[in-house]
């Protein structure tokens, strides 16, 4: 039953159900709200899920503009990518759309 | 005084609850309706929230549906910016309802269960039906679009059957299940000799949730909360007194946490009378246990002492007779034989009468 997902440029994402992008402004940072759970971004990873969720979710879209962004080859932000956004599929932070 | 806000606030709008489960987190002496903080007095606590930086409002009783402004409540606090969460017993509300808490902007529904069988779970919440109820409830839940927890608290009555109970919570298509076994304040210890398992029926529910955990990645979250007079370390209460949480009593007392109430000679200010801000700051009750200054020893030269935070005040009060001694449920701390002899006491198998949670307080 297991069903884990292993990400790869073809998946779409979205924020999982019950799960909020917010600015924690008193702490001076943006945040993944869950259920009893506060996940606090750095600036990269803000940047990577907000190109998430203010999209179709393709990935591959999220590391062409990235790359573009970062002027940085392609490949380097597509592992990034996918690394870095692998645990907050495994949370259900962000789920398949 | 500069201090970092806390995280969340668990707002206790009511006692008032239709089920009896013998465990509850509720003091003993409960409050009545007459005594609840009103609407306005609620949104004054959010809206002081918020400014204060608290991300989270865990809306929560007794029963938060009993009250009849709990919408008004959630879309004011979503106005503010607030995370919010339903912590419920699925027995009051309707399909009706859950829509229009998520039109709102509720964030999160937490559903309890008692067990997986509906005859045993109705049994152990005192209440004919109730398991019925949270499975029609949780449809609709789905049906809103709202995120759902599973509450699955676990004892000696049900824990031969904590795998059915996960699986219950993935038919009720929860995204996270809390397998919780029962804390031992209020109304737990007084029914502990009923509800405290065996040691050979926790080791074959240990292995079989971790089991589980990692059999349903992908599928269902199961957060885990071992039982406390079984472990080796204690638990990080509230992580940390005065750190994470503030709590709201129905009648407005502001506390460290939901039992607190237990610790004699803490006193409790009112959000009715002090602001949340002054009271989270300067309260002799959230100051008494905070940070590290306060700990005897082992903790004070433990080096998990900002790990643990010195376990829980209630449990050290219940276990040892004094809120401020280390909680012996650390192996660490003298006394921590004691706790084990008092579980394995505790855990024998005996006829069940249980001390149901009522309102009229002490038998």
């Amino acid at each position: 039953m297991n069903n884990a997902m292993t990400l790869d440029e073809s998946i779409s994402l979205q924020l999982g159900r019950g799960v909020r992008l917010r600015q924690d402004r008193e702490r001076n940072c943006w945040t993944l709200m869950a259920p009893e759970r506060v996940i606090v971004l750095d600036e990269i990873a803000h940047q990577v899920i907000v190109e998430v969720v203010e999209s179709d979710g393709l990935l591959a879209g999220v590391i062409d503009r990235l790359s573009q962004l970062f002027d940085a080859p392609r490949e380097e932000i597509a592992s990034d990518v996918v690394d870095m956004l692998q645990p907050f599929v495994d949370k259900q932070l962000l789920s398949r759309k | 005084m500069s201090m970092a806000a806390p995280y969340a606030l668990l707002a206790e709008l009511t006692h008032r609850c239709p089920l009896r489960c013998p465990y509850c987190s509720n003091p003993v002496d409960l409050v009545r309706r007459s005594q609840e903080l009103d609407t306005t007095s609620w949104k004054h606590v959010l809206r002081q929230a918020a400014e204060m930086g608290i991300l989270q409002i865990h809306f929560s009783g007794g029963e938060p549906t009993a009250r009849k402004d709990i919408e008004e409540l959630v879309g004011y606090a979503e106005a503010q910016g607030l995370y919010t969460n339903l912590i419920t017993s699925g027995i009051l509300s309707d399909s009706q309802q859950i829509e229009r808490l998520a039109r709102a902007g509720l964030s999160h529904v937490q559903v309890s269960i008692q067990d997986s069988e509906a005859d045993s779970g109705d049994w152990i919440a005192g209440y004919p039906g109730a398991q019925q109820k949270k499975l029609a409830l949780a449809e609709s839940v789905e049906a809103a679009g709202l995120a759902l927890t599973i509450n699955a608290v676990i004892h000696r009555q049900n824990i031969d059957r904590v795998s059915e109970m996960i699986d219950l919570a993935v038919t009720m298509k929860a995204q996270r299940v809390e397998i919780a076994n029962v804390q031992y304040y209020g109304w737990g210890i007084r029914n502990r000799r009923y509800l405290m398992p065996g040691l050979a029926q926790l080791k074959t529910m240990d292995a079989l949730v971790k089991a589980r955990i990692a059999e349903l990645q992908g599928v269902i979250v199961i957060d885990y909360v071992v039982p406390d007079y079984y472990a080796a370390r204690p638990k990080a209460c509230m992580n940390g007194w005065g750190r994470r949480f503030i709590n709201i009593t129905p009648e407005g007392k502001a506390m460290p946490c939901h039992a607190a109430e237990t610790i004699p000679g803490l006193k409790f200010d009112n959000v009715t009378e002090t602001s949340l801000q002054e009271i989270w700051t300067e309260s002799d009750a959230f100051n008494r246990f905070r940070g590290t200054e306060w700990m005897p020893e082992p903790c004070q030269s433990c080096d998990r002492r900002e790990i643990d935070w010195g376990g829980c005040r209630c449990q050290a009060l219940a276990l040892t007779g004094d809120a401020a001694n280390p909680d012996p449920v650390c192996e660490l701390v003298p006394g921590h034989a004691q706790v084990l002899q008092t579980a394995f006491e505790d855990s024998r198998d005996i006829e069940v009468h249980f001390d149901y949670r009522n309102f009229g307080g002490a038998k």
